[in-house]
């Protein structure tokens, strides 16, 4: 790390703490960025980056609009600075796509109609490929529980189960149709 | 949120030399609750301290054949790690009934240990609060406290403890690990949180010069009978109304040890080894249940919107303990 703050914010001081130099690994391609300490993981990726698809809801945990992954793990990213991830693999909603192979998630959610006015959609997508990571949900009924980190206000809950449903087991579909 | 200074910790030693006589700084690991409160000018550091370098994340082998978990591991890492699920079964399925799998990932067990109150007066800097600003008043009391302690309150603050994990600590009887200035201690988890007093902004004892650096679990986990039951508004992502943890050692159906600690009714994680006590050696019957709730209630006062937690509790508590009797949560 290379920035030991200017000044002490005990003394009185005019000046702004100090701008840090941070890495970070966001959907494969590496960033680099000044950010202030205050900045949190979700302003850096929608202000410094422009990478808009990762949401501001409630901006206090506990909506999940703003859910991506963090080395591959489902976080809030309003609830952690930027400068705290210095060095991290980011991946948001703009990464989960292959070119223009849509990610399974996003595919089932198109087909379910997973969503009404869209907003929660990045982050409830994040959430579920974190859940498909984690390798714990036994069956659909595991869903709601594991997903419960990510609020829908329009009420798309079956669809977006049934979205989930359908990217974990591909292979139970053919059985439905 | 106010203007901080940000500086990274690479060891304890380090940690505890950046804390040291610096009123205005504070650790941060998972962020998600200390984060929170800056958002809501509660928390104002001039000072943040980032431990999340430090070498605390492992879980290993304890003395005493126990399990030691390091501050920084995640409560994801703890609730699914094998040796707790299989050992410890009762400290995952409460973890698992906390929060959501996002802040889960996030928070860490040092973090959950030092949470604060979710007490609405607290986070509304426009309203006094005592454990906010010490010598105002407690808006609660006479106030929103459908949520708030009928154990253990004082005249200062009714505000309750949201952990589920620490519930289930102090059930199983860990013990917490500290550094400071002068060496190392260790803090039996029921004496970790404090009552509120007269110094309810203080929720814990530990002191402003240390780092908590692990848990430890005593080899005994009863993995067998357990039962840890959570009452909230929602089936899911709610802090608990009233949750129970409920450990018993048994032989055949007469009950040789029994450990029940209760969540969302005090300023702390609420035993009493006094009731417990009152089980070793009967049989695991609704009838001898009973009294033991009635007894970890006894002291018990509503104050108007939360009066019905006194039943709930009870009601949870002789549910938990025929659970757990049964074995029902043993897969």
């Amino acid at each position: 790390m290379n920035n030991k703050p200017e000044a002490d914010t005990g003394q009185a001081s005019d000046s702004l703490p100090a701008k840090i130099h941070i890495t970070l690994t966001v959907n494969g391609a590496v960033k680099q960025m000044e950010v202030a300490p205050w900045t949190t993981l979700l302003d850096a990726l929608r202000e410094n980056l422009g990478l808009t698809g990762t949401k501001k809801g409630c901006d206090h945990g506990q909506c999940g609009a703003c859910t991506v992954l963090v080395n591959g793990r489902r976080i809030n990213s309003c609830l952690t600075l930027a400068v705290m991830q210095d060095g991290a693999e980011v991946t948001t909603i703009e990464g989960l796509a292959e070119g223009v192979m849509l990610h399974p998630l996003q595919q089932a959610f198109i087909e379910h109609d997973a969503f009404q006015c869209g907003y929660c959609t990045p982050g409830q997508i994040c959430s579920a490929a974190g859940l498909i990571r984690l390798c714990r949900a036994k069956s659909p009924e595991d869903i709601p529980e594991m997903m419960s980190g990510n609020i829908c206000r329009c009420g798309a809950y079956p669809n977006i189960v049934a979205a989930i449903k359908q990217a974990m087991w591909p292979e139970d579909r053919e059985v439905e149709q | 949120m106010n203007l901080f200074t940000y500086t990274r910790a690479e060891d304890v030693e380090g940690a505890l030399r950046e804390i040291a006589g610096n009123g205005g700084g504070r650790f941060i690991a998972g962020g998600t609750n200390l984060i929170d409160l800056m958002k809501e000018n509660v928390e104002r550091p001039s000072r943040i301290i980032d431990i999340t370098r430090l070498p605390l994340r492992k879980v290993q082998p304890g003395d005493d054949g126990g399990l030691r978990l390091g501050a920084l591991v995640t409560n994801t890492d703890v609730e699914y790690n094998t040796e707790v699920e299989r050992r410890y079964p009762l400290l995952s399925k409460a973890i698992l009934a906390g929060a959501s799998p996002q802040l889960r990932n996030m928070a860490t067990v040092g973090g959950n240990l030092m949470q604060r109150a979710r007490c609405h007066y607290f986070y509304d800097t426009a309203t006094p609060c005592n454990k906010r600003e010490p010598g105002t008043s407690c808006s609660a009391r006479a106030g929103i406290n459908r949520s708030h302690a009928i154990l253990g309150a004082s005249g200062h603050c009714i505000a309750v403890n949201p952990s589920d994990m620490s519930v289930a600590l102090a059930a199983l009887g860990a013990v917490v690990l500290v550094a400071g200035p002068d060496g190392e201690r260790a803090i039996d988890c029921s004496d970790f949180h404090r009552l509120p007093g007269d110094t309810p902004h203080i929720d814990t004892n530990l002191g402003a010069d240390e780092i908590i650096t692990a848990v430890d679990l005593p080899a005994k986990g009863f993995a067998r009978h357990y039962a840890y039951i959570k009452i909230r508004d929602r089936a899911s992502y709610s802090f608990a109304l009233v949750s129970v943890a409920a450990a018993l050692e048994m032989d055949g159906d007469t009950i040789l040890e029994a450990r029940l600690a209760l969540g969302g009714v005090a300023h702390k994680p609420w035993r009493d080894p006094g009731a417990e006590a009152l089980l070793h050696g009967k049989s695991a019957t609704p009838e001898n249940f009973q009294p033991v709730a009635e007894a970890l209630l006894r002291d018990a006062k509503g104050f108007g919107q939360n009066n019905f937690k006194i039943e709930l509790a009870k009601r949870a508590i002789v549910r938990a303990l025929g659970r757990a009797a049964a074995g029902e949560e043993h897969p």
